[in-house]
């Protein structure tokens, strides 16, 4: 915030000076943003929609779930036939924590392409890997609701893995339960939770976009741009555009999923009602939480599996120190760039890997793919970043630009017709 | 610079987009609004048959429907001829009993006070009929409202005799 | 950036396509017929529906639920359409449990249309109980409730075969091709003229297994024609908002305009160092 901004009229700014919203308003309008930030950076904008429409049809679902054993299936079954729109309302929330997941995947590998996590944004990249844990814990608990067979059965593989840790292990899993197994108790808490953990993530996302606002955006190019000059832009109504564009598309493809095909990344045995005494021939997570599924079940011993899991989040928390490199954008680091991309193959393989059962070739394959994953960022990173040789560096973000052959020479042109000189010699 | 573009033409593209942005808005909305409307499963349980085969002449039974009680009254004939008696200039809410009660034997009635919904008590008030103990409205023996600050009538809900001693209500 | 981009697009398809592959290794290659309510433009044919419904009450309902069905349903927009008549009709063949009345007990009444369909057995114990150790499953989402959908339960439903030589089977296990393991607790429950069509129809086991998956679907899904027309307007008013919101978009941003912006800049920049040559003040050109 550097000017003063003083509102318009008397009631404005008497209300401002007491509490400054307009101020923020106009901060966020002329919010000095890179111009040559492209189509990856529209995740934000659409990940805040996610999160919106997430809560509006979560309350509006809440108005009609019943959160008991006896009567959860049947509250969900009398939402999708009876309640008006009610299967609009359950199919938007349903596929809207796929696409919600789908949008925070692509925003984090913008991030890790374009060094987005490097200083001095190591906190807003902080602040991101504890909403994607509090969005899973969310998605997570949000399964269990339905009462199906993959609720209740997931709900249990899950918790039981806290009886991995030792000594407290069992005492914490029965804590969890609030019984001897996964039953009304914790279906109830997780209802509860469920509903808390949103506006969580919600105070969260405000201090996420706070600590942006301190260095301003990254951009492409990796390079620091002069605040107010013509490398920047202000947010309104450039990025606004800019971002509802994106938005729109999204929305294509969020809303085809839910009127043509609502169950298609769902899965059929939650369609079945909790059956305490009937497992599942194969237990699986909704596909967002695949891969790390994939690399708890490869590492042979329970606790292992459970350490191995959640450092695989924790490892991200480190990137910024893990990434010794100078240079923050890929674009111009042509070797990370190809590791780069060997990650995203080897994240979408364990999430195929992680709906198949851990034998044979897929557990083999399992173990490769998260030996990789923590092989790249405690191995490889800290070693590029010393001996990779990155490309030169741009002077400025305009100078890629300006560098287009020919342009030059029209311009000392032009100077030369001014002063009526020679163009070759200014003399 | 390029402020000097036809200012019209762009206008008109950014009214266009405003305006179709505003209907889709509007029409996401509805739904959201209209999942908190009686849903079908409330709609469907909106009638009720009573036996009321078991009712002696002079009582009343209280049966429930969409919540609220209902009073079916088995009429004596006093009953029913002091009702036909009113004067309707004598009414705050003028109506004549045989446009309440098509069967003069039974009155069927929402039992709930017109003014701001307590239940009257029954073989109460000044008109040996019913009446509202939160603030002192008096209804006749057909259910008019004769003293005190209710506005209108028990309301007669629609129902119909679907054999002698079924009555069907709503 | 579009190869970025495309890579990024065939990411997503890879992903889409492989993590559809949840099923387990049964035989998915399933018998195809022509269903009215596929694609985005598919509807139910009400008369499969009516004749669904009949195969549905006439020979699976003696061990089959469908709880979450009320008789109402029948009559609705977007199923079987029965008058409410007919509906109402159909109720009242059944009954239901209500109570307790004045006399506090519980007591049984015909069904009436906001009733939901009435059970065969009082809950899954005594389900299992009554069917050898096996739970003949509620039938309200089957359809989405196996891999497969309206194709698996047809074929199921046609899938009985004599089990192969030497393929062992308890009493009262029966041999089918598209069943998980291939051994299935029903015996085959359709057989040609096991009932009488009320509209005449040829009451064959291939158009019984057609009109009982097609009532089984619309179990399901009741509102599926319902979601369909809402979801085409939808789409197509969203390609309208979008070419706008682009347009809109690209306008806005010509007046800053990236490529103008620099060619000024670098122009800037140039007339600076020309006027400074001719020792000028840049700045008033004096």
């Amino acid at each position: 915030m550097s000017e003063k901004y003083i509102p318009k009229s008397k009631l404005a700014q008497w209300f401002d000076s007491r509490l400054p919203l307009l101020s923020l308003s106009h901060h966020l309008k002329e919010y000095p943003t890179p111009k040559n930030l492209n189509y990856w950076w529209t995740f934000g904008g659409i990940l805040t929609f996610c999160l919106i429409t997430q809560i509006v049809t979560g309350i509006i679902l809440g108005m009609h779930y019943v959160a008991h054993t006896d009567h959860a299936f049947a509250s969900i079954e009398h939402i999708m036939r009876d309640v008006n729109y009610g299967w609009l309302m359950r199919y938007v929330h349903a596929n809207g924590a796929s696409m919600f997941f789908l949008a925070v995947y692509i925003h984090i590998f913008r991030g890790l392409f374009y060094g987005s996590y490097k200083a001095p944004r190591e906190i807003i990249w902080i602040l991101g890997v504890i909403i994607y844990l509090l969005m899973m814990a969310t998605a997570f608990m949000g399964y269990v609701l339905p009462w199906g067979q993959m609720s209740f059965w997931g709900a249990t593989v899950i918790t039981n893995l806290f009886s991995a840790i030792p000594f407290v292990g069992e005492s914490i899993t029965t804590w969890l339960w609030g019984g001897y197994s996964v039953d009304n108790p914790t279906l109830t808490r997780f209802y509860a939770l469920h509903y808390l953990l949103p506006f969580l993530i919600f105070g969260l996302i405000i201090l996420h976009i706070w600590a942006l606002h301190v260095p301003g955006n990254n951009n492409p190019v990796g390079i620091d741009v002069k605040k107010n000059s013509n490398e920047t832009m202000p947010f309104h109504p450039y990025m606004v555009m800019k971002d509802i564009t994106a938005l729109v598309v999204f929305i294509i493809i969020f809303l085809w999923f839910v009127f043509f095909a609502p169950n298609v990344l769902g899965h059929p045995d939650n369609y079945i009602e909790a059956n305490p005494l009937v497992t599942p021939s194969h237990i699986v997570p909704e596909w967002y939480l695949l891969p790390f599924y994939a690399i708890l079940r490869a590492i042979p011993s329970k606790l292992g599996g459970v350490i191995f899991m959640f450092a695989a989040i924790f490892v991200l928390i480190l990137l910024p120190w893990l990434d010794t490199s100078k240079v923050r954008s890929s674009v111009f680091r042509p070797i990370y760039r190809k590791f780069f991309w060997v990650l995203v193959g080897t994240v979408i393989l364990l999430g195929y890997l992680g709906a198949k059962p851990p034998e044979g070739i897929y557990l083999i394959l399992s173990r490769i793919g998260t030996a990789y994953y923590f092989i790249h960022f405690l191995v490889l990173l800290p070693l590029l970043g010393r001996y990779e040789k990155t490309d030169p560096l741009p002077m400025s973000i305009s100078d890629p630009v300006l560098n287009k052959p020919g342009l030059m020479d029209k311009f000392k042109k032009v100077a030369a017709q001014y002063e009526g000189e020679n163009v070759g010699s200014f003399k | 610079m390029s402020k000097e573009l036809k200012p019209k033409r762009r206008d008109f593209l950014f009214t266009t987009t405003y305006t179709i942005g505003a209907v889709g808005l509007a029409a996401a909305i509805w739904p959201l609004v209209d999942q908190m409307n009686p849903d079908s499963s409330v709609k469907a349980l909106s009638t009720t048959e009573v036996d009321v085969s078991n009712v002696e002449v002079g009582k009343t039974i209280t049966v429930l429907w969409r919540g609220k009680p209902i009073f079916i009254r088995r009429r004596t004939k006093e009953e029913i001829e002091e009702a036909a008696a009113v004067d309707l200039k004598d009414l705050k809410d003028p109506e004549k009993d045989s446009d309440r009660a098509k069967n003069p034997e039974w009155l069927v009635m929402v039992g709930v006070c017109t003014h701001l919904g307590c239940v009257p008590l029954d073989n109460k008030g000044e008109y040996k009929a019913w009446f509202c103990p939160c603030h002192g409205s008096h209804y006749d023996t057909s259910g008019r409202i004769r003293k005190g600050p209710a506005p209108t009538n028990l309301e007669i809900p629609k129902y119909e005799f679907v054999d002698s001693n079924t009555i069907k209500i709503g | 950036m579009l190869v970025l981009l495309n890579r990024v697009i065939l990411t997503i398809s890879l992903c889409i396509i492989s993590y559809s592959s949840f099923a387990e290794e049964i035989n998915t290659n399933y018998l195809k017929t022509k269903w009215s309510f596929s694609g985005i433009f598919g509807t139910f044919d009400r008369a499969s529906l009516q004749r669904g419904y009949q195969v549905y009450q006439e020979v699976c309902a003696g061990c089959h639920s469908v709880q979450h069905l009320s008789y109402r349903n029948l009559s609705e927009k977007g199923g079987p359409e029965f008058t409410v008549e007919e509906a109402k009709a159909i109720a009242a063949q059944f009954e239901v449990e209500d109570g307790p009345n004045a006399d506090g007990e519980m007591f049984m009444r015909p069904a009436r249309l906001s009733d939901k369909f009435a059970k065969p057995y009082p809950n899954v114990q005594a389900s299992i109980a009554a069917n050898g150790g096996a739970y003949p499953p509620d039938m309200s989402v089957l359809a989405k409730a196996r891999a497969g959908g309206a194709d698996y339960l047809y074929s199921l439903l046609l899938g009985y075969e004599e089990a192969p030589a030497g393929f062992e089977l308890d009493d009262g296990v029966y041999y089918n091709k598209y069943m998980a393991g291939n051994k299935i607790k029903m015996s085959a429950p359709l057989s040609d003229g096991i009932i009488d069509y009320s509209d005449g129809t040829q009451s064959t086991t291939e158009q019984m297994a057609k009109d009982i998956t097609t009532f089984l679907v619309w179990a399901s899904e009741p509102h599926l024609e319902s979601q369909h027309r809402m979801g085409f307007k939808v789409i197509i008013y969203l390609i309208v908002l979008l070419t706008l919101v682009y347009m809109s978009k690209q306008k806005v941003w010509s007046r800053f305009g990236s490529k103008n912006e620099d060619k000024e800049e670098a122009f800037d920049k140039v007339e600076k160092v020309v006027t400074e040559y001719e020792g000028e003040d840049p700045k008033t050109f004096k």
